[in-house]
């Protein structure tokens, strides 16, 4: 529950970013959106299960589900490179903050 | 050929990008490193067709990780076909574009590589969560390219693609997220059918099927492609016109005969969507006034046309959707790089500074005309026999209405086609003096920028002249969508 109340915050949060005008504005609302993204992909496995899932080690049935994890890494890393690039789209040649007279 | 080497067909490419990043120095080194790993791949591409001519299905799991956690990579006839497409458009476009010296740009090389990695990734994995991963893959360069080298329009353009293709990519990893969470896997061989089974996961899928068609273009979620296409060079343009927009529909027929299972249920809202998109599509370009933005606007009308095979999903329609799916590809990269040149040589794609171009350009105005009479489908290039046989397989399937749209938009097109015509190319040449004049100024297209868009228009004739060829391997790889249980069974068991 706490889970699927965090997402909805984020998601509101990021869609209304987005739909601002700045570019470091829609940036922002992405970091948001794609947090929200990767707590979905975590409740994907199920959350109440945390033991480590170490082969021969853990108990199948309370070690977590490593896939969604492997999921979010990959997702993080991806997001990350682009905000990164974003980013420097945002400070290039010039600031969409103000009026757009075209 | 061992099934073992198909992840070559994305290492080769990636290396190459890899080795492009630190041996950029040298021009000829450039060029053979941009032009060979396409070429490979287009070779490896035409014998993986040949392998699978017959409905065999190809498999290779990465890293022999246990089945179900692998990565598998499938080649099948219709992703063989689409490598091979893609194989040969990332070869003409390069050369285009060392021609025109975008390629010279640092690192353009570079990310072309690994665009083509990402897209040969995504057309043969068998794992939604790599699919994913890969059109990331072929993302990010693009975003790279689409920006590059141009002024604050081009850059205007840029963030609005990558904000566009980010949020959509989002909605896709949630969608996988969601899939995984019904599932418990995102394994195409094990999810094969569970979407029309169960709501839950065909509302699942039906998330990812919302981000494939955003990336597709379909109306009403095309107007990113409308406004960032025209902005960049010309050579990328034609390149992701070919190759973008079109993986994203080649995931929604496969997504849809695997996940799906072809279900009759929801092909009302496929042909409401096509029949909607061909003519919002068709209808945009006629108030347009640059060449390729009139373009750009045929192309999402043309995509309503592809995705009618899979709204169809009878054997007739998908083969003919298929057959259309890789006529298009050529014919509009045709369009892009023969206005391309006019672009790049006389500096002006607007229509009102364009004229007299076809007494100017003989070889030139032959590319597009047929290029363009492809497009609106007349005989004998590969429009009129991707259009034929997507008509009859509509009035097979008694669906009136999609057959009165197609028919009705193919007029339009042609309409529009002759727009270009007329005025760039047969029209007097406007008197303003600083305007393109056909009689007076001394630039002149040089006959190895014309080649690239000759070759293409070439091979639509060919396809139409010998359509036979084509339609047997498209049809062999529609009736691999309708039974999907060769692909199915090679996923899980290799």
């Amino acid at each position: 529950m706490t889970l699927a109340l965090t997402i909805g915050i984020l998601v509101t949060g990021g869609v209304y970013l987005l739909l601002q005008r700045g570019m470091v504005r829609i940036v922002l609302g992405f970091v948001l959106l794609s947090h929200a993204v990767n707590l979905l992909l975590l409740s994907s496995g199920v959350t109440s299960r945390r033991d480590a899932p170490l082969m021969d080690r853990a108990d199948p049935a309370t070690a977590a589900d490593p896939l969604p994890q492997a999921f979010v890494l990959t997702a993080i890393v991806i997001a990350f490179a682009i905000t990164i690039y974003m980013f420097t789209l945002a400070v290039a040649r010039t600031d969409d903050d103000t009026e757009d007279p075209s | 050929m061992s099934a073992a080497l198909l992840p070559l067909i994305v290492a080769v490419p990636l290396l190459a990008a890899a080795a492009l990043a630190v041996l950029d120095r040298s021009r000829p080194v450039r060029q053979t490193l941009l032009m060979a790993p396409s070429a490979a791949v287009l070779a490896t591409g035409l014998y993986l067709v040949w392998l699978t001519r017959d409905g065999a299905v190809l498999v290779d799991n990465v890293a022999l990780w246990p089945d179900g956690i692998a990565i598998p990579f499938v080649v099948d006839v219709f992703t063989a076909l689409m490598i091979s497409a893609t194989a040969l458009l990332a070869l003409v476009c390069s050369a285009f574009a060392i021609v025109t010296g975008t390629a010279d740009t640092q690192y353009f090389s570079s990310l072309v590589l690994t665009l083509t990695a990402g897209v040969f990734g995504a057309l043969m994995t068998g794992d939604l969560f790599n699919m994913f991963v890969f059109i990331e893959v072929m993302l990010l360069p693009s975003y790279g390219l689409l920006a590059m080298n141009g002024g604050l329009n081009r850059l205007k353009a840029g963030r609005l693609y990558v904000a566009v293709n980010l949020l959509t990519s989002t909605i896709f990893l949630a969608g996988v997220g969601l899939v995984y969470g019904v599932t418990g896997t995102v394994n195409l061989g094990e999810l094969a059918g569970l979407a029309k089974q169960d709501p839950l996961v065909a509302a699942a899928a039906a998330v990812c099927l919302l981000a494939l068609s955003v990336k597709a273009a379909v109306v009403p979620v095309h107007g990113w492609l409308t406004r960032a296409y025209p902005a960049t060079s010309p050579a990328v343009t034609a390149l992701f016109s070919g190759l973008h927009t079109k993986v994203a529909i080649y995931a929604i027929y496969r997504l849809y005969a695997v996940l799906f299972d072809g279900d009759s249920r929801y092909l009302w809202i496929g042909l409401l969507t096509v029949s909607v998109t061909m003519v919002i599509g068709v209808l945009g370009a006629v108030g347009q006034s640059t060449t390729r933005s009139i373009l750009v606007f045929h192309m999402i009308s043309q995509i309503g046309y592809i995705l009618m095979g899979v709204a169809l999903f009878t054997p007739l329609g998908l083969m003919a959707g298929i057959f259309y799916l890789i006529h298009h590809m050529f014919v509009k990269a045709s369009l892009f790089l023969s206005t391309g040149a006019i672009e790049h040589v006389y500096g002006d794609s607007r229509l009102d500074r364009l004229g007299g171009i076809a007494r100017r350009e003989p070889l030139l105005a032959v590319a597009f005309i047929g290029a363009a009479l492809s497009l609106a489908g007349l005989p004998p290039f590969s429009g009129f026999v991707a259009k034929l046989t997507l008509v009859t397989a509509a009035v097979d399937a008694q669906q009136w209405g999609a057959v009165a749209v197609a028919v009705a938009v193919s007029l339009i097109t042609l309409m529009s086609m002759l727009k270009i015509w007329g005025t760039a190319f047969w029209g007097s040449p406007p008197d303003d003096p600083d305007t393109v004049d056909g009689s007076t100024t001394m630039v002149k297209v040089r006959a190895r920028l014309v080649a690239p868009a000759l070759v293409l228009t070439a091979t639509t004739l060919c396809l139409g002249l010998g359509g036979e060829v084509l339609l047997g391997l498209a049809s062999q790889a529609a009736a691999g969508l309708i039974d999907t249980s060769a692909y199915v069974e090679a996923v899980i068991r290799p």
